[in-house]
């Protein structure tokens, strides 16, 4: 479609405040590709994602979404930009006050002409979608948490969003759900060409759905290897990339300990 | 037959079947046609029971392609014909075979239906009902626990304590001093245009120290602190019960209601007879301001007309109402944050029917005061 890369991102420093989480960040994601962030826990993924959605404005660098510079546009581009991507956060994060109906057509009804027809027509598709036919009237605390979390994909995917970003899907979700879940991402990538960048430290899933990886460090605080995941398996020369993906079965446990706890 | 010709689709009869041929951009912003005509020209010819798709033509496609395409299928299961999407783009049929992958559940959809008005009222009496005792079953427990505190079992952290006692008493010093003063001023102004007509200026201090020390005061700081603290215990309390930081207490076998509401309700009954005795001071203030400015009345003359006209005894009276007015605030603040259900919206709910609840019961209770106190004569 474009020349530029979907996702472009400059010598990104991440901070809150005075401290220093990532810096030098340096990656692109192609279109149609799903780019996973990787990482142990407290390295900066979910913050990287926050990032890259446009809720927190990063502390030095630049971000752009195809060749567009997220932080230098003015704020109406921007919302236009950021209206294109679609977040599917940990927790689903659907809005508890409404039914999931409710919750799938508050972005239509902000952002589109349709009418209330199609309004319905649009959600019980999406709905559909992912396995959820006919709950459109239940209230998010009455469904259990993988079909919330598959609810907030359907509202993440409501406006057709040819970006989509994932915190953690496979949190808190059983091994067959997860497994489907991720089946849905690679069908959904197929199907509407959408591009997919995923936060997981899910190593069966990473597997899975990756084509490409950047693993972050907490400790030297950058990417320390990038490649398609099973690249990283087979070649990464980097202990702590091979701790990480062979669940520290090579490598010393001692330093693993020593470094996340 | 003939075909059904639309700028944006063909259907014409081949073969046995229909074949629907797409072209051109299918998204919303381009509009969508309408379905009725296919369903009909589909209908007329009921011995015609397959359906071919042709996407060759087909441009931009997103979700508005993609729900005719649902409800053109739905409507073919519907009459039992048989639908080939092979010639589909490989993306839309993809999507379709997703979107009809899992069945709707039976019973999942909901019918909303109206109740009639017995059953309304029935449901509303035994909410009431459950309500009450739930009331009950918290005062009890708090009685409960305040009685192990006295015998020194309760457990809760002396620092929660001291945080919610400066939470509730020196930082509502400013509003306190604020509403103070105005209602000293409100009641000194609206007594001074009525009794200068009998020349009986000097009594607007006897009201002015009258009405604080018995009424207002208390009053006053009552609903201030119902607005300001009650509602933050609600909505702390209620945060809680959503993040399940009350399930983890009592899994750990800690009463609740020791270690989060003891703390609360001791707090409030400590900060509301001093906040009052403040508020009686700033309120007296307030009249003198309005006795030395409209009523050339000194300052000196002023207090000295209080000090006759308002024994110790009503200051009390307003300092005991306060520390009811406390309890009655804390213990609805805690009662309807330990209530809240799980979502946000609860949260708001929460807050809102604790201060509701609270004034309701203040002014309830000061009616009840005054009665007791008339019938004893203090």
């Amino acid at each position: 479609m474009t020349e530029h890369p979907h996702l472009e991102i400059h010598n990104l420093t991440m901070a809150y405040g005075d401290i220093v989480i990532q810096e030098n960040l340096n990656f692109t994601v192609k279109q149609g590709e799903i780019f996973v962030i990787m990482g142990g826990s407290g390295c900066g993924k979910s913050t990287l994602l926050r990032h890259l959605v446009g809720l927190i404005h990063p502390a030095e660098g630049n971000i752009f979404i195809n060749g567009v510079n997220l932080w230098q546009a003015p704020q109406v581009e921007r919302n236009e930009i950021i209206s294109h991507s679609g977040v599917l956060y940990q927790g689903g994060a659907l809005w508890s006050s409404m039914t999931l109906a409710e919750n799938i057509a508050v972005p239509l009804m902000e952002y589109t002409q349709l009418t209330e027809k199609q309004i319905a027509d649009v959600i019980s598709y999406k709905l559909s979608l992912v396995g959820l036919a006919g709950f459109e009237d239940y209230y998010p605390s009455e469904i259990s948490g993988g079909m919330q979390k598959r609810a907030g994909l359907a509202r993440a995917m409501a406006l057709d969003p040819d970006i989509l970003f994932f915190d953690e899907p496979s949190a808190g979700l059983d091994p067959i759900s997860s497994r489907l879940l991720d089946d849905l991402i690679l069908e959904l990538r197929d199907s509407l060409g959408a591009t997919v960048v995923i936060v997981s430290h899910e190593l069966a899933s990473i597997f899975a759905v990756g084509d490409q990886a950047i693993f972050l460090d907490s400790d030297s605080k950058t990417i320390i290897a990038t490649g398609a995941p099973k690249e990283l398996l087979e070649s990464s020369d980097n202990p702590r990339v091979r701790r990480f993906l062979t669940r520290a079965a090579q490598g010393s446990m001692e330093t693993e300990v020593r470094t996340y706890v | 037959m003939s075909a059904v010709v639309h700028e944006k689709y063909i259907l014409d009869p081949r073969e046995a079947g229909f074949c629907l041929q797409l072209t051109g951009d299918w998204r919303f912003s381009d509009g969508i046609p309408d379905i009725e005509p296919l369903l009909q020209r589909l209908s007329a010819e009921p011995t015609r029971q397959q359906l071919n798709f042709d996407g060759n033509q087909l441009g931009k496609w997103d979700s508005g392609l993609m729900t005719f395409l649902v409800q053109l299928i739905e409507y073919c299961q519907q009459q039992q014909i048989e639908v080939k999407t092979a010639g589909l783009p490989p993306g839309v049929q993809k999507l379709l075979t997703l979107a009809f992958a899992v069945p709707e559940r039976k019973g999942a959809r909901r019918q909303i239906l109206g109740q009639p008005i017995l059953t309304k009222i029935g449901n509303v009496t035994i909410e009431m009902h459950r309500s009450w005792s739930d009331l009950l079953h918290f005062i009890g427990e708090i009685i409960l626990s305040t009685l192990k505190m006295f015998r020194g079992k309760a457990r809760f952290r002396r620092s929660d304590l001291l945080y919610q006692i400066e939470g509730a008493g020196p930082s509502a010093l400013p509003i306190i001093t604020l509403i103070g003063i105005l209602i000293g001023l409100i009641l000194a102004f609206v007594g001074a245009v009525q009794l200068r007509l009998f020349g009986a200026q000097i009594f607007v201090a006897d009201l002015v120290g009258l009405g604080m020390a018995r009424e207002m005061g208390a009053m006053m700081t009552a609903i201030i602190m119902a607005g300001r603290t009650g509602a933050a215990y609600a909505a702390q309390l209620g945060t809680m019960q959503v993040n399940e930081e009350i399930d983890a207490l009592k899994t750990m076998g800690i009463s609740p209601v020791e270690f989060l509401v003891l703390p609360r309700l001791i707090a409030l009954c400590i900060t509301m007879p001093l906040l009052c005795i403040y508020a009686d001071f700033m309120g007296i203030i307030g009249g003198a301001i309005v006795c030395s400015t409209m009523l050339d009345i000194s300052f000196f003359q002023y207090f000295q007309q209080i000090q006759n006209a308002v024994p110790l005894k009503h200051f009390i009276i307003g300092i005991v109402k306060a520390g009811i007015f406390g309890v009655l605030v804390a213990t609805s603040g805690c009662f309807r944050g330990m209530q809240c259900g799980r979502s946000a919206s609860a949260v708001g709910y929460a807050a809102t029917s604790a201060v509701v609840t609270s004034i309701v019961l203040i002014v309830v209770a000061d009616a009840i005061i005054t009665i007791i106190s008339q019938i004893l004569g203090v």
